[in-house]
């Protein structure tokens, strides 16, 4: 396992419109090892009423030779854990673990990648369009937001893309409406190959329909209420309809994953949206998890019929 | 004076420190395996197994509360073909100390657990029973709810898996805990692990929806400390000859000290694996320290040390 565990420095902390703040931390053993997707998994020390980490994607990253290297993360205020790290000054101590997560699967030729990014949910979306960049894809981008102080360094965003779409629900930025509004022209215009999308769930799954429809593949990152962040407690759980494994004694179905672990990129065609919420049924642990294919993968039968579901309350 | 000694004997089993990681927090160590080394831990108390894999509930199935976080997993896990043939020879090799726990939704699919782990020829050091689970046959009621239905439990489990101690781990969500101790003790159990979650709930006042899409969950976290030591203290009087595996809220060697001079012979670190897996080993550490200070040699002086006033 790759993950650290390591007392990071905030380098610095910066306002960015009126709504988002970014900390950028020295880590050199997160910041040389992570990948664009991933996450890192953070608490200010000393904390005692609010007990648990706060994950956050990695939005950019500096080396600078090893020593000294930084990642930064960016986020609005939600809560209390938002709050404190917002309120962090230069020098303070975060501890820090990552890298964590599986990240974004890079195409390994020339490709033309569409970057689909909604509110603070764009975050990592910017590390990997630096990635593919350094790797010489091409990069195309969807950029929404509720208005236009809400998008996500737009600027950047341009400067990165071949294409940059943005669109704003109140019209104050861009084309007036959602992402999903402009998406399936720019795939058209742009001749996408492959589409990464991260935002807002609503957003992943009206992205991974499009895609489907379109037969593109997609990669979702997902964000779901994580408890401890490197795979033991079983909280992020996803539903993903799995296939078979080559020779395994499993029938496929459904298999809760762990998004901090098996994820939080998914294969978009193998996320069961609209059971998110209600249990799916048919559930074939057994089955071992497959690896997002590279194609979209046809439509899955589903195996109907399993007795229903006793568990206890807690745990 | 010389180094305090931190080993312990828990039910026949040697600890080479008295705290283990608590069972669901740690997986089968895998994971937690490029932070810590697992040999060095106390012991390791497996993610609750069942006879077939559990799915578990749906999400989401944790928030945070005040000093401590709800969760409502419904104990999703491969079930113990897969422990038996994935987990505990990898457990082995890494020279961890095993304690299994194992669950299930009848008085047979805990005995068939036991029996699996008994065929399996070793690799574990003890057995705990968890026995917060819905009883299928009793109208969904908890095992550990019933003291009839936590006597069977047990006395099955050890019939089937008479070579190792077993742990009766019980719910603090009753009335007197006490009482199932005693029932646990007389069925069999050679050791008592105590508590386990708390019951509770949490509500989204602006959607009015609970938190957990399970409704209730279990509390757990330094919110339930003091719950745990009453638990361990009140079971500890009754039964002074009964070692306790404490647990609830412990993410300190003072909290660790705490459940010992309860009555806890052994400690096991649950929630505070999530914030930082070295915990145990942390905690350990300072415990070692900490003994120094009380000049205590052994561990076992401090068991039950509590002075009561009056
Ligand atoms: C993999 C991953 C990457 C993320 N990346 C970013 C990012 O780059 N920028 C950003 O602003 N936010 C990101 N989030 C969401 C961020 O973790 C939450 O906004 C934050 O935890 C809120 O904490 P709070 O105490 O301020 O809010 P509260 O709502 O008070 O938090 C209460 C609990 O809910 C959890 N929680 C609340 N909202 C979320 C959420 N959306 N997703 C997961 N857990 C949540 C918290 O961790 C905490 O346990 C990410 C989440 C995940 C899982
Ligand atoms: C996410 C989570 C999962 C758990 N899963 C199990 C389980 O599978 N079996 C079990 O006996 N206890 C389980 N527990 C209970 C813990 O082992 C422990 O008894 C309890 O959380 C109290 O300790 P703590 O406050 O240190 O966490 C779980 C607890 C949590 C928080
Ligand atoms: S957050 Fe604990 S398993 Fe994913």
């Amino acid at each position: 396992m790759s993950a650290s565990l390591v007392m990071g420095e905030v380098l610095s902390r910066k306002k960015q419109g009126e709504d988002y703040y970014s900390l950028t931390v020295v880590a050199p053993a997160v910041a040389e090892s992570v990948a664009p997707g991933q996450f890192v998994n953070v608490r200010p020390v000393g904390r005692t009423a609010h007990i648990l980490r706060r994950p956050f994607s990695v939005y950019r990253v500096h080396k600078q030779g090893g020593w000294a290297s930084t990642f930064e993360i960016i986020f609005d205020i939600r809560g209390p854990g938002t709050e404190e790290l917002a309120a962090l000054d230069v020098h303070d101590k975060l501890d820090v673990m990552g890298p964590l997560g599986n990240g974004f699967r890079l195409p390994k030729k020339h490709s033309r990648c569409l970057l689909v990014g909604g509110g603070i949910g764009a975050a990592p979306l910017f590390f990997l369009a630096a990635r593919l960049r350094e790797a010489g894809h091409r990069i195309d981008v969807v950029l929404g937001a509720r208005t236009s102080e809400l998008l996500l360094n737009a600027m950047d965003a341009r400067r990165l893309a071949s294409i940059c779409r943005i669109t704003t629900e109140d019209g104050s930025a861009g084309d007036t409406g959602v992402v999903t509004d402009v998406l399936g022209p720019t795939i058209e215009r742009c001749g996408s190959e492959v589409v990464y999308t991260c935002g807002p769930h609503a957003m992943l799954e009206a992205v991974a329909g499009v895609c489907g429809a379109a037969k593109l593949p997609v990669q979702v990152a997902v964000e779901e209420l994580m408890a401890c962040g490197f795979g033991v407690c079983m909280s992020c759980v996803i539903p993903l309809r799995v296939r078979r494994k080559k020779g395994g004694s499993g029938s496929g179905g459904v298999l809760y994953a762990r998004s901090c672990t098996e994820g939080p990129v998914f294969d978009g065609s193998q996320v069961i949206w609209s059971d998110h919420i209600a249990a799916p049924d048919t559930i074939d642990l057994a089955s071992e998890l497959v690896p997002p294919p590279a194609a979209p993968p046809r439509a899955q039968h589903v195996p109907a019929g399993a007795g229903a579901e006793h568990s206890p309350p807690g745990n | 004076m010389t180094r305090p000694s931190l080993a312990v004997d828990l039910a026949g089993i040697r600890l080479k420190n008295p705290v283990l990681a608590a069972s669901g927090t740690f997986g089968a160590g895998r994971e937690a395996s490029g932070f810590v080394d697992i040999a060095r831990l106390g012991g390791l108390i497996t993610k609750s197994m069942t006879l077939e894999p559990w799915k578990g509930k749906p999400t989401p199935r944790m928030c945070e509360t005040p000093s401590g976080m709800l969760n409502a997993i419904g104990i999703q896990n491969r079930g113990v073909a897969h422990f038996i043939s994935e987990d505990l020879p990898w457990l082995v090799r890494r020279k961890a100390t095993v304690i299994a726990s194992i669950a299930g939704n009848t008085v047979d699919e805990f005995a068939g657990v036991a029996a699996r782990l008994a065929a399996a020829g070793g690799g574990i050091a003890g057995v705990e029973v968890n026995i917060s689970c819905p009883n299928l046959e009793d109208r969904d009621n908890m095992f550990a709810h019933s003291e009839a239905a936590t006597a069977r439990v047990v006395s099955e489990v050890k019939r089937a898996l008479p070579a190792v101690p077993l742990f009766a781990k019980l719910s603090p969500n009753v009335t007197s805990v006490g009482d199932i101790a005693a029932a646990a003790v007389a069925a069999g159990a050679d050791g008592l692990s105590l508590i386990n979650t708390v019951l509770g709930m949490a509500i989204d006042v602006n959607t009015r929806r609970p938190k957990l899409a399970g409704t209730v969950g279990g509390l757990s976290g330094p919110a339930i400390r003091p719950i745990a030591v009453r638990a361990v203290h009140e079971v500890h009087r009754a039964h002074p000859g009964v070692p306790i595996i404490g647990q609830g809220g412990i993410s300190s060697a003072a909290d660790a000290l705490e459940m010992i001079l309860a009555g806890a012979t052994a400690v096991a670190v649950g929630t505070a694996n999530f914030i930082n897996p070295r915990s145990a080993l942390e905690v350990a550490g300072g415990l070692s320290e900490l003994m120094a200070s009380h000049g205590a040699a052994t561990v076992a002086e401090l068991v039950g040390a509590v002075e009561l006033v009056g």
